[in-house]
């Protein structure tokens, strides 16, 4: 058993895991976050997608005696008192999510691109989040939910935004 | 799914690694990225005793062009190796394959250090490896050794490193002016391995004659293999339409893929001689870059 320490969205959790605890399982079972999502279980569909020290990362393929000493940011982290996250805004002005099963991993995803470059392009961004997999929306919508945080986070006009129902 | 017990540490030096490899003995296995071991663990289709993880030991992950070599650290994450602007601009094979590899939460764990101790024909670098000529850093208590990527791949998941040894580098003997480079692989979907990939190297003389080739092919064999009568074909010719094809055509006859969900095996052999013309072809045209 290992004795560790990991700040989550800010707060740190003191825990004693088994080496072969999984990431996810500390944050959703014994921290009781079940904003992460496991889907698939094979390190394929990123709906366990969090940032450990900023860089999105698979939860259900990292060991939670990795994360000691480290800083990890969950769905449940990415509001501040001032409102939604950019992204948050983005998906829920774009109907980027129906389910919503992918959708935590899928914004995580998204914050780590969008740190690394702004204003990325359409290619860009669907290139961006080929680790995340989504079985309801068909990406269109999400695509433009990432334009429109983009957008925000430069500080410019957020596109208008028109949904495409199909 | 949840890997069987193991035991885990995770040293500060290399020294402090190699001791307690010793220590376990040969059940123990290194931790890199954990992108492959972690997968198979779960899978239980390993089931290591313990750990070693050496993630907290420092100047493993670096990129640098010294005493004629492109020296990469072995703990150097596929995400270093996409941003980097020396390999993007006289290394753009590895740009090639580090797209192609995974998704991007896996490359930014999965190390090239891994990717090639892992000893997987499916895996890309080591392809790659072939045609760059490449030579690995394998360190112990008693050193460090070089081995020749030829002399490196000996079977299925087996290597060179021995036990006791952790790859330290990987270097890749710097590519002159006129050479280009380039790699591709067949994919199902983002984040496949490759059903069939090829790494391309090619040097020029001044005359425009071919004075080096390399090349190396993916998962189309039990382990990476070099295409080595496409090379000899090519050397010192001027690489005319009908000698690149001759040569695409032994890459595809030499080579032995198994017929499995991927594609049957005339299917990937033809998707060889494809892929490799195509790749000697762009690296030809990357040596004018
Ligand atoms: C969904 C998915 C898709 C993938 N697709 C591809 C793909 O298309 N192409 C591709 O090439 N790879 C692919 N991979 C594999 C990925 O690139 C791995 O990260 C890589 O193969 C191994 O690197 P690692 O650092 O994660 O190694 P680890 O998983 O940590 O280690 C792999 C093996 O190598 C040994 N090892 C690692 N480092 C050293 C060292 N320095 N010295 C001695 N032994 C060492 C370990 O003990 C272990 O046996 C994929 C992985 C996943 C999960
Ligand atoms: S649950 Fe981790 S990638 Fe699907
Ligand atoms: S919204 Fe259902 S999986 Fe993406």
């Amino acid at each position: 058993m290992h004795d560790i320490t990991i700040k989550i969205n800010g707060t740190e959790h003191k825990a004693t895991v088994e080496s072969r605890l999984l990431l996810v399982h500390l944050i959703r079972e014994q921290l009781a976050m079940t904003g992460t999502h496991i889907g698939c279980d094979t390190t394929s569909c990123g709906a366990c997608t969090v940032l450990i020290d900023g860089k999105s990362a698979k939860s259900c393929t990292i060991l939670a005696v990795q994360a000691d000493g480290k800083e990890i940011t969950t769905v449940e982290g990415i509001a501040t008192a001032e409102g939604l996250h950019p992204i948050q805004e983005g998906f829920k002005e774009n109907h980027a999510l129906q389910c919503g099963f992918c959708t935590p991993g899928m914004m995580l995803r998204a914050i780590e691109l969008l740190e690394k470059n702004n204003n990325p392009s359409e290619d860009e961004i669907r290139w961006g989040i080929s680790g995340n997999l989504c079985r309801c929306t068909g990406y269109n919508n999400i695509v433009k939910a990432i334009q429109y945080a983009g957008a925000k986070l430069r500080g410019e006009e957020t596109p208008s935004t028109e949904p495409e129902f199909v | 799914m949840i890997p069987e017990s193991f035991g885990y540490s995770a040293p500060s030096s290399l020294i402090d690694a190699y001791a307690l490899l010793e220590q376990h003995g040969d059940d123990a296995k290194i931790l890199a990225g954990g992108h492959s071991l972690i997968p198979m663990m779960k899978l239980r289709f390993a089931s290591p005793t313990h750990l070693i993880d050496i993630n907290k030991i420092p100047n493993l992950s670096y990129i640098k062009e010294e005493d004629g070599y492109l020296k990469i650290g072995a703990m150097t994450r596929e995400v270093d190796l996409e941003e980097s602007e020396v390999i993007r601009h006289k290394y753009p094979i590895f740009t090639d394959a580090s797209k192609l590899i995974a998704d991007p939460q896996v490359r930014n764990f999965g190390t090239i250090g891994g990717n090639i101790a892992h000893g997987d024909a499916a895996n890309d670098h080591p392809a790659v490896m072939l045609a760059l000529g490449a030579e690995v850093v394998i360190s112990s208590a008693a050193g460090d050794r070089t081995v020749g990527i030829d002399d490196f791949f000996f079977g299925f998941y087996t290597t060179a490193v021995q036990h006791g040894e952790i790859l330290t580098e990987i270097r890749i003997p710097s590519l002159g002016p006129r050479t280009g480079s380039a790699y591709h692989k067949l994919e199902r979907k983002v984040g496949d391995y490759a059903t069939a990939g090829v790494a391309v190297v090619i040097g020029l003389n001044e005359d425009g004659s071919c004075s080096k080739v390399g090349i190396g092919l993916t998962n189309v064999n039990p382990t990476p293999i070099r295409a080595a009568r496409s090379e000899q074909i090519l050397l010192g010719t001027t690489m005319s339409e009908s000698d690149v094809a001759q040569a695409a055509q032994y890459a595809a006859e030499d080579c032995s893929p198994s017929d499995d969900l991927r594609g049957s095996v005339e299917f990937k052999k033809d998707m060889i001689r494809v892929i490799t013309k195509r790749m000697i072809n762009k690296a030809i045209q990357r040596t004018k870059l």
